[in-house]
């Protein structure tokens, strides 16, 4: 493992180390191998993305560090605080993550603004206290207007963007995002990658991303981290080093393309899913 | 098709089949003791509806109706809230939840009447009975039914039970509860009717027995027209909650 360049960042508490972490699924008759020898140090602030083929156990690590998924060996720390304690969850860790998935997953039932303060009103929160918050986020994330709207009248985006908002709304210190533009449009997505390393700038919080898109990680990361499927383990911990804010041109820049190709090649070489690498 | 068109279909072919009905029992000569012409019936349900009699029956059956309907709301709600969340119990209680339901409840009004007496209690109990299924089973599935990123999201932010149920598994029952509710509606009218058929000295179900019993069959259509609208007039109540209860919902936006 490369040695990190801002240590401080973990010095002061705020880091994610994940330590032998090892995932094994057990189905009726067979045990599968999901994840393995997983370590790694991820600095405060950091933009760290996963990136991988199908089946290489990404999500599955993303849903370890957000507490969804406790692994079979090996730990979560955040700020040098264990994630899990023997079954149990830290409730005080779990506070400082922010979690947006692949689908929006917005609830229905309530209205936009209802759905970003949600966690806040869980809690406890007042209702005006509420409404200010949820404003700001809509303003953030670009949705003013939209406060009083149902899930079903906003586009993909900007439910995603809406669910981005609610990931936000307790001010969490690391960002966990799962394929979030997964299902956008190839336009849609780029202006949402903008927005999200705007979004991120401006935060200063931690955002590790899940990816199968090599485009979609390079424009994003500050680090990029390869997996390799079956069983899942890293493969290549690449450094992105081209400069921010970036915008959508520096995908034409010589730089970001001898990046992509070195990682595409490597995604090659682990054989059968290579065209998931495709970055839509 | 347009708008106007719509609305023209429904009340036509009602006009369609009254004309049909009074055509039929004048071509084949028809005793008016099997089905009288349709003039005939209107005749006796203005005669009906001029009698305060009427409205007693019209009142009994319909407080009967829905006095049962809302304790099958609200134990059907309660139960299938509780079955749906603790998985335990809905397993080792389903058989005789099952054979509970497939009972025909009807058999149970002579039961019902010696526990409960001729007057309304006994029709209250049955309309209640009948309905509480449906919705229990569909408070149930809504409850089983919600979307596991939806559970994520709540274990994510470290909801608890009591959370999860009021923000999350209550509402994504409703229109599951909606839609027993429907059913359950409809099930209270035939119970509470029944009821009355089989014992009893009130209520609209009383009166076509009686009238049959008198052999004025005119006005016994007249009293199943009386209680068709009031059937309906329920349902679309029933119908019409779910614009206010689920206004988030793809059935009610679709409606516009």
């Amino acid at each position: 493992m490369e040695v990190m360049s801002d240590a401080a960042g973990s010095a002061t508490g705020d880091g994610i180390v994940l330590s032998g972490i090892e995932q094994l699924f057990r189905t009726k008759d067979q045990e599968v191998l999901a994840l393995t020898e997983i370590d790694l140090t991820i600095s405060a602030g950091e933009f760290l993305v996963l990136l991988g083929p199908s089946g290489c156990g990404k999500t599955t690590l993303l849903r370890i560090i957000a507490g969804l998924q406790q692994p079979t060996n090996g730990s979560v720390e955040v700020g040098g605080n264990s994630l899990w304690r023997n079954a149990s969850r830290n409730d005080a860790v779990m506070a400082e993550l922010g979690v947006v998935f692949q689908e929006a997953n917005l609830f229905p039932w309530m209205t936009i603004e209802d759905n970003i303060a949600l966690p806040l009103k869980l809690r406890g929160v007042g209702k005006s206290e509420r409404r200010k918050r949820a404003r700001e986020l809509c303003e953030m994330v670009g949705i003013t207007g939209f406060e009083k709207r149902w899930p079903r009248e906003l586009s993909g985006g900007m439910r995603q963007r809406a669910a981005i908002a609610r990931a936000l709304s307790c001010r969490p210190k690391i960002l966990l995002m799962d394929e979030p533009f997964g299902a956008l449009d190839a336009m849609t997505r780029d202006q949402m990658n903008s927005e999200l390393q705007r979004i991120w700038m401006d935060s200063g919080c931690t955002v590790i991303l899940v990816t199968h898109s090599i485009r979609e990680a390079v424009f994003l990361a500050d680090r990029v981290l390869l997996l390799s499927p079956r069983p899942g383990r890293m493969d290549t911990i690449r450094d992105i080093p081209i400069a921010r804010p970036r915008d959508i041109y520096v995908q034409s820049m010589a730089e970001f393309q001898e990046i992509e190709t070195e990682l595409r090649r490597r995604l090659d070489t682990f054989g059968e899913t290579t065209d998931e690498g495709s970055g839509s | 098709m347009t708008g106007k068109m719509k609305w023209l279909i429904t009340p036509g072919v009602l006009v369609g089949l009254v004309v049909l009905w009074e055509a039929y029992v004048v071509a084949f000569n028809v005793s008016p003791f099997i089905l009288p012409p349709p003039g005939e019936v209107w005749d006796s349900l203005v005669i009906l509806l001029g009698e305060p009699k009427t409205y007693w029956n019209m009142w009994v059956t319909l407080f009967e109706t829905v006095a049962g309907f809302v304790i099958a709301v609200i134990l059907g709600v309660f139960f299938g809230g509780v079955f749906g969340k603790v998985r335990v119990l809905e397993q080792a209680l389903n058989p005789l939840i099952v054979g509970l339901q497939v009972m025909p409840k009807v058999a149970l009004i002579p039961l019902f009447i010696v526990w409960f007496g001729f007057g309304m209690t006994s029709k209250v109990v049955l309309a209640a009975v009948i309905a509480f299924f449906p919705i229990m089973t569909n408070t149930i599935l809504g409850i089983k039914s919600v979307d596991p990123g939806h559970r994520d999201v709540m274990k994510c932010l470290n909801a608890g039970a009591w959370a999860t149920f009021r923000n999350v598994e209550l509402p994504n029952a409703l229109p599951y509860i909606l839609t027993g509710m429907e059913v359950g509606i409809v099930l209270a009218t035939i119970g509470a009717i029944v009821g009355e058929y089989l014992g009893g000295s009130q209520g609209l179900g009383y009166m076509a027995v009686a009238t049959l019993n008198a052999f004025d069959v005119k006005a016994m259509f007249a009293v199943i027209l009386i209680l068709t609208v009031l059937g309906l007039v329920l349902y679309f109540l029933v119908v019409f909650l779910r614009r206010f209860v689920t206004p988030w919902h793809e059935s009610v936006a679709n409606r516009k």
